[in-house]
């Protein structure tokens, strides 16, 4: 890493940075905050989550529909002792909405940060709202890094007193287009200060090989830890939608017709024909070839090289997050200590 | 040039209200090469308004003129008796062309027939589109020509974001990805190291976030005083 290691062998020492840095094999989950002021939403998602991940992403104001903030919902999860990611997208901040959120963030206790540019507001359920867009994620990144490793603001004051120390993450989108461009984008995430990266789903691996092998040719995957986005696919009409209407999502037809088979038995019958308990069954069934599918990517995942980790993203489906965890060989997560046994040689590292 | 569209009928005779005597006010200049608001349209306006009025049993009188730039109050004058004249001038000017005869006619009561939509160019018969959103601080020498601010839906200076697919943007398949245009451009011209560079943060005091903008020419200023 090019940034300022402190004192203890770590530039954050959040849990996530440890585990990464111990050459763990990282889990990271994803937790949707609810459409309310309802705190015990987190609590109650945070027990599904808690033991089965290195850290829990908070989505920002996902697909631009208005949730409980992600600083909000991570506070929350800092008194479950769980660690959370911050997403931060630049649609609804400006610098300096950004920059005083972040030391919120810091005072409050959460460590990790995940810098995205943000879906456009017209997703959304306020589609006639203005944007901010004053930042792109490049920048923000850039601006987070020199908050913490040089004290400054992004208008380049100084400040004194206790700096926001962020173990600060990216997204990468392997597939979108232009393609061939992907993985230089990385390269300049990388370049701006990232220390992790976080991708949109995979499903495809051989294109996620073929992606990795430019980003290793760059040398990208010892400069920040890459986490693969994964997520169960609920049913063989999510992986359709994923496949045809999410830009950046490559779904092979292989996995589609698992999980039409997956359905089979209730196959031919029409949606009247179908009682409540037998959609309830093939819904059963679905979920759980999705799942058997994520634990196998996953297992796949682990064997490339420059892979740090998984980023699981069961939306709306937390539950899955531990048999997933489980199948897949990465429970229990391992417990890194913070500092001593460790400090000397990764500071010398 | 300035692209504006004319406003439905109905908002326009909410506007109109109950005023009698009504003067349409056409503009020669760049509402006229979009058919929004040249002479042509406020003769179809004026005639609109006479009829709809007439229909509803409360005729008015409702005439219209055009000038070569409402933009420039010095094209004003020449209707000026005209206006003094109306109860009511329904500018068919863009927003500039309504402002400018609000200030150099502050006894008439201006409202406007169009929306001014946007900066652009025609791209085929019927077809308009933003190429610039005026941000003061132009970096079209950095993105070949193809001007991010006005045509990335987020304004990304270091895109493409993630939501670009089959050059379109994320937000309709209707709209060109900006960062593709300018990817396939610098890629043509073998200059896609320039897309290797982080773009700083962008000094958006020159675009409108700076407040109302204006220009001081000095050397045109003592010119004129000179004459």
């Amino acid at each position: 890493m090019t940034a300022e290691i402190s004192s203890n062998g770590y530039l954050v020492g959040s849990n996530l940075e440890r585990v990464l840095r111990a050459d763990h094999f990282a889990v990271t989950a994803e937790l949707g905050p609810p459409q309310s002021a309802d705190g015990s939403v987190i609590n109650q998602k945070a027990i599904l989550l808690k033991g089965y991940c290195d850290a829990v992403n908070i989505t920002d104001n996902q697909t631009a529909i208005v949730r409980m903030s992600s600083i909000g919902a991570g506070a929350i999860l800092v008194r479950e002792g769980l660690e959370p990611v911050i997403q931060m997208t630049c649609r609804d901040r400006n610098r300096l909405a950004i920059q005083s959120d972040l030391l919120g963030a810091y005072a409050l206790g959460m460590r990790n940060l995940l810098c995205l540019t943000g879906d456009h507001q017209t997703f959304g359920n306020h589609p006639t709202a203005k944007n901010v867009f004053d930042l792109d994620s490049l920048q923000l990144i850039e601006m987070v890094t020199a908050m913490r490793d040089e004290h400054v603001f992004q208008c380049g004051d100084t400040f004194k007193g206790l700096e926001p120390r962020f173990f600060i993450g990216a997204a990468a989108a392997p597939f979108a287009d232009p393609i061939e461009f992907r993985p230089y984008r990385l390269a300049k995430k990388v370049k701006a200060g990232v220390n992790f990266i976080q991708t949109q789903l995979v499903y495809d691996i051989e294109a996620f090989e073929a992606y990795m092998e430019k980003v290793r040719a760059l040398g990208m995957h010892e400069l920040a830890y890459i986490l693969a986005g994964v997520g169960p696919l609920k049913s063989p009409g999510m992986a359709r939608y994923m496949k045809n209407s999410v830009p950046g999502i490559l779904v092979p037809d292989e996995l589609i017709e698992r999980m039409q088979k997956a359905g089979e038995p209730w196959a031919g019958k029409s949606k009247d024909e179908l009682t409540k308990e037998d959609k309830k069954a093939r819904s059963e069934a679905w979920k759980s070839e999705g799942t058997k599918i994520c634990i196998e990517l996953i297992q796949q995942l682990q064997k490339l090289e420059g892979v740090a980790g998984v980023h699981i993203m069961a939306i709306e489906w937390e539950e899955a997050v531990k048999p997933i965890v489980e199948g897949a060989g990465l429970y229990p997560r391992p417990v890194v200590e913070t500092a001593g046994s460790v400090s000397q040689e990764a500071a010398n590292g | 040039m300035i692209i504006a569209e004319q406003k439905p009928l109905e908002e326009i005779k909410a506007l109109v209200g109950d005023a009698h005597k009504v003067l349409v006010v056409g503009c020669g200049t760049c509402v006229t090469v979009c058919f929004a608001g040249g002479a042509r349209e406020a003769a179809i306006i004026s005639a609109s308004l006479r009829m709809t009025s007439k229909l509803a049993g409360n005729p008015k009188e409702v005439s219209d003129v055009t000038v070569q730039r409402q933009c420039e109050w010095e094209y004003l004058d020449e209707i000026a008796d005209q206006v003094k004249e109306a109860d009511l001038v329904l500018s068919l000017g863009c927003g500039i062309g309504v402002q400018a005869m609000v200030e150099h006619f502050p006894d008439a009561w201006v409202v406007p027939g169009l929306n001014t939509t946007f900066m652009g160019l025609p791209t085929e018969q019927g077809v308009w589109v933003e190429r610039c959103a005026a941000c003061g601080d132009c970096i079209l020498g950095l993105t070949g020509g193809i001007c991010p601010i006005a045509r990335c839906s987020k304004s990304l200076l270091n895109g493409p974001c993630g939501g670009s697919e089959a050059g379109h943007c994320e937000i309709s398949p209707e709209i060109p990805c900006a960062w593709q245009l300018i990817y396939d451009r610098l890629s043509s011209k073998g200059k896609l190291d320039v897309l290797l560079e982080i773009r700083p943060p962008k000094n958006w005091r020159t675009s409108r976030d700076g407040g109302p903008r204006k220009i001081v020419r000095e050397d045109l200023r003592l010119a004129s005083e000179e004459e």
